[in-house]
């Protein structure tokens, strides 16, 4: 029997309907992360025509491209944000959005990560946390927690995982913001505002992959992993007065950061136009 | 900001900025010049010997022409950066030398399976490995041909001097535009930091090619689908209203990624080929002397080819019917004309700054009784041409 797809709800003209069904296990958190970055593009009121979507490898990288309709980049592992590097100064005014894993964003690509945080290049990063690999079936990622179970730490994951949305604040971008699967509205305001600020924004949302890692620690269903998400988020202000030990094992939501800096584009800009004074290039007349 | 549609402005810039006539530069320059004057308006690089001076005049002479420089992270951000800023319609251009051009390698493999005109210079150097750093070589000429994983056309283009690394750049660019490929412009540490001098051209001497754009909403919606018959796609660019799906996995003629149905992956992938096939004529280059009589065939390229010619000349005078060929353009090989020349002598010499790699393509076009011997230098120094004259005597 052929799979019925609902194209009924509002937020499937957001999608792409010849790519659907998508390739998402039930349950995955990354349904809810499309769903609600379409949310905040309708409530923004953004036209796709003015959005370019890209992502690198995974199944997070899956969830707008090619699912989403707008111009959408799907490269390779890793490299997601370097190439909207190139597309956002060749599209200075249109919205370039990165949506992909942890893998593939803090993993292998955490390099450009940082750099483009640094630049603040007027780029919205979606990380999905699911603490593993998921596409290449649950292996140990950069995110995963200490003492967790994936299939390369059998026995427990003795690394210890990096703390992105503050690793990303502090190389410099403009806004960071971290939350769950489980914080819907809030993650859909987050989104707004990252898409709205001018500079490099990243929202962290932490994700559930009940079948490569709740399967392997204790959550095989999709609900038993968003109970585990609301229970253990520390609200950022809270966070703030507890100590590193109290908050082993939390999830620390919020917003991290919300501030104006130069962005890269408009100052790559500003120099030709500077540049250009200089050397007397203005719009005189041909000699 | 593409230049087309914007020349007259660019025109009066190139003038004022870079008047026709004489000028003394490096061979690193005269590919930033020519890449200049070719349309390249993006340029994303990390700095690297001997390939830096590149990047340094492309961050001083691009914002004078509206063009746009970044120093990324690395050699893989610098060439997914260009990949997504052609995808925008700016012609876009890295460089780099050995160990970058192997980190750009993954992204290379991309850009030729989502058809993406970038254009990617190689200076090399001596290897493996970070090797005689400061050194020039020949080395990569395989790197070049196979470096990306998959069954892949590529096409790689070599200068043999300053002037001819201005206009082999803008040959490269009108390549990559046509084709929507990648583009490898095989340069070398030695020209490239050679001075010399070269002719600037009137930027209307100058002939461009764009790449082709959908015509209509209809062909947008083929982005990979060969719809006028041509095998090259038209290019519908971000941010135009197409929502235009790329990947670099296997896709239909939609864009839409499709890896279990081997039809689609045999036919894009032969497309693919069959493109460069068809219009090999156009690609292909080289230069040709005294063949018409000769006995013995000297094949050299990129930077051996002038004491190549020396040595040729010299042996020419000395009363030996030697001839010389330099495929300037050395992928796709022009194994056709090589296999003509072949048949109408004794002994093929391949000078060569590696320990042997063009002649295994040579040789794949010479019969047996044909004496077939490399000339092969390493250790960063330009072979002479004495050393050349001598294997040309002793065969
Ligand atoms: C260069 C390279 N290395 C490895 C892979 C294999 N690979 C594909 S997806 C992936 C991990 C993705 O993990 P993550 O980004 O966390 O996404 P998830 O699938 O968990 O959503 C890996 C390692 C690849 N495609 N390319
Ligand atoms: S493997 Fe995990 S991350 Fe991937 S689709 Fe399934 S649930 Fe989602």
């Amino acid at each position: 029997m052929a799979k019925e797809i609902y194209t009924k709800y509002k937020m499937a003209r957001y999608l792409r309907k010849e790519a659907l069904p998508t390739a998402l296990c039930p349950g995955c958190g990354g349904g809810t992360v499309l769903n609600a970055f379409a949310n905040a593009v309708d409530q923004l009121k953004i036209d796709p025509r003015d959005l370019v979507v890209v992502s690198g490898i995974g199944c997070s990288a899956w969830i707008a491209s090619p699912y989403f309709l707008a111009d959408t980049l799907h490269t390779t592992h890793g490299r997601a944000i370097a190439f909207a590097t190139g597309v956002k100064v060749g599209l200075p005014d249109k919205k370039v959005v990165v949506i992909s894993g942890d893998g593939d964003l803090a993993g292998i690509g955490g390099n450009h990560l940082i750099h483009a945080a640094r630049r603040n290049i007027d780029i919205t990063v979606i990380l999905v946390n699911n603490f593993i690999y998921g596409m290449t079936g649950g292996q140990v990622a950069p995110t995963t927690p200490f003492g967790a179970k994936t299939t390369t730490t059998p026995y427990r994951n003795i690394e210890h995982p990096l703390n992105i949305a503050e690793v990303v604040a502090e190389a410099g971008a403009s806004y960071v913001a971290r939350w769950t699967t489980a914080h819907v509205y809030q993650l859909i305001e987050s989104i707004k505002r990252a898409l709205q600020v001018k500079g490099f924004s990243l929202v962290e949302v932490i994700s559930q992959c009940p079948v490569q890692y709740g399967r392997r620690n204790k959550m095989k269903e999709p609900a038993e992993m968003l109970r585990w998400f609301l229970k253990n988020s520390i609200p950022i202000s809270k966070a703030k007065s507890m100590s590193k030990e109290e908050l082993e094992g939390k999830f620390v939501i919020g917003e991290f950061v919300n501030r104006q800096r130069p962005e890269f584009t408009e100052e790559l800009n500003n120099l030709i136009e500077e540049v250009a004074e200089h050397f007397g290039l203005g719009d005189e007349d041909a000699d | 900001m593409i230049i087309q549609g914007d020349e007259p402005e660019q025109i009066r810039l190139l003038r004022k900025l870079y008047p026709k006539g004489n000028y003394f530069m490096q061979g690193d320059e005269a590919i930033a010049y020519g890449a200049i004057f070719a349309g390249c308006r993006f340029y994303a690089g990390y700095p690297i010997t001997p390939a830096s001076e590149i990047a340094e005049t492309m961050a001083k002479e691009l914002p004078k022409v509206k063009g746009y420089y970044i120093q990324m992270e690395d050699e893989i951000g610098s060439i997914a950066a260009i990949i997504g800023a052609s995808w925008t319609g700016l012609k876009s251009m890295t460089a780099t030398s050995g160990p970058g051009f192997s980190l750009m390698q993954e992204n290379l493999g991309y850009a030729i399976m989502t058809e993406t005109p970038i254009v990617v210079v190689d200076v090399q150097r001596s290897g493996p490995s970070t090797g005689q750093a400061t050194k020039g070589a020949q080395g990569d000429f395989f790197q070049a041909r196979w470096g990306t994983h998959g069954d892949h056309p590529i096409v790689a283009i070599s200068p043999i001097s300053v002037e001819d690394s201005f206009w082999e750049t803008i040959r490269a660019f009108n390549i990559s535009e046509k084709l929507r490929i990648p583009v490898i412009l095989l340069a070398d540490g030695i020209i490239g930091h050679t001075r010399e001098q070269i002719r600037i051209p009137d930027p209307e001497e100058v002939e461009i090619v764009y790449r082709k754009l959908p015509k209509n909403e209809e062909e947008a919606k083929y982005p990979f689908g060969d719809v006028d018959g041509s095998l090259i796609p038209p290019m519908p660019l971000f941010g135009r209203g197409y929502f235009t799906h790329v990947t670099g996995s296997t896709h239909k003629e939609t864009g839409l990624r499709d890896v279990y149905t081997p039809e689609v992956h045999i036919k894009l992938v032969n497309r693919l080929h069959k493109k460069i096939e068809k219009h090999e004529k156009e690609i292909e280059k080289w230069e040709e002397y005294f063949t018409d009589d000769m006995e013995i065939l000297v094949v050299s390229w990129g930077v051996s080819a002038r004491p190549s010619l020396g040595a040729v000349l010299k042996a020419r005078e000395e009363g030996i019917k030697v001839g010389l060929f330099i495929p300037k353009t050395v992928h796709p090989f022009p194994g056709k004309k090589v296999k003509e020349l072949a048949k109408k002598v004794r002994a093929i010499i391949v000078p060569e700054m590696n320990l042997g790699q063009l002649i295994l393509e040579v040789q794949r076009y010479v019969n047996d009784d044909v004496i077939l011997k490399g000339v092969n230098k390493i250790g960063g120094v330009p072979l002479t041409v004495e050393e050349i004259l001598r294997e040309i005597r002793g065969v």
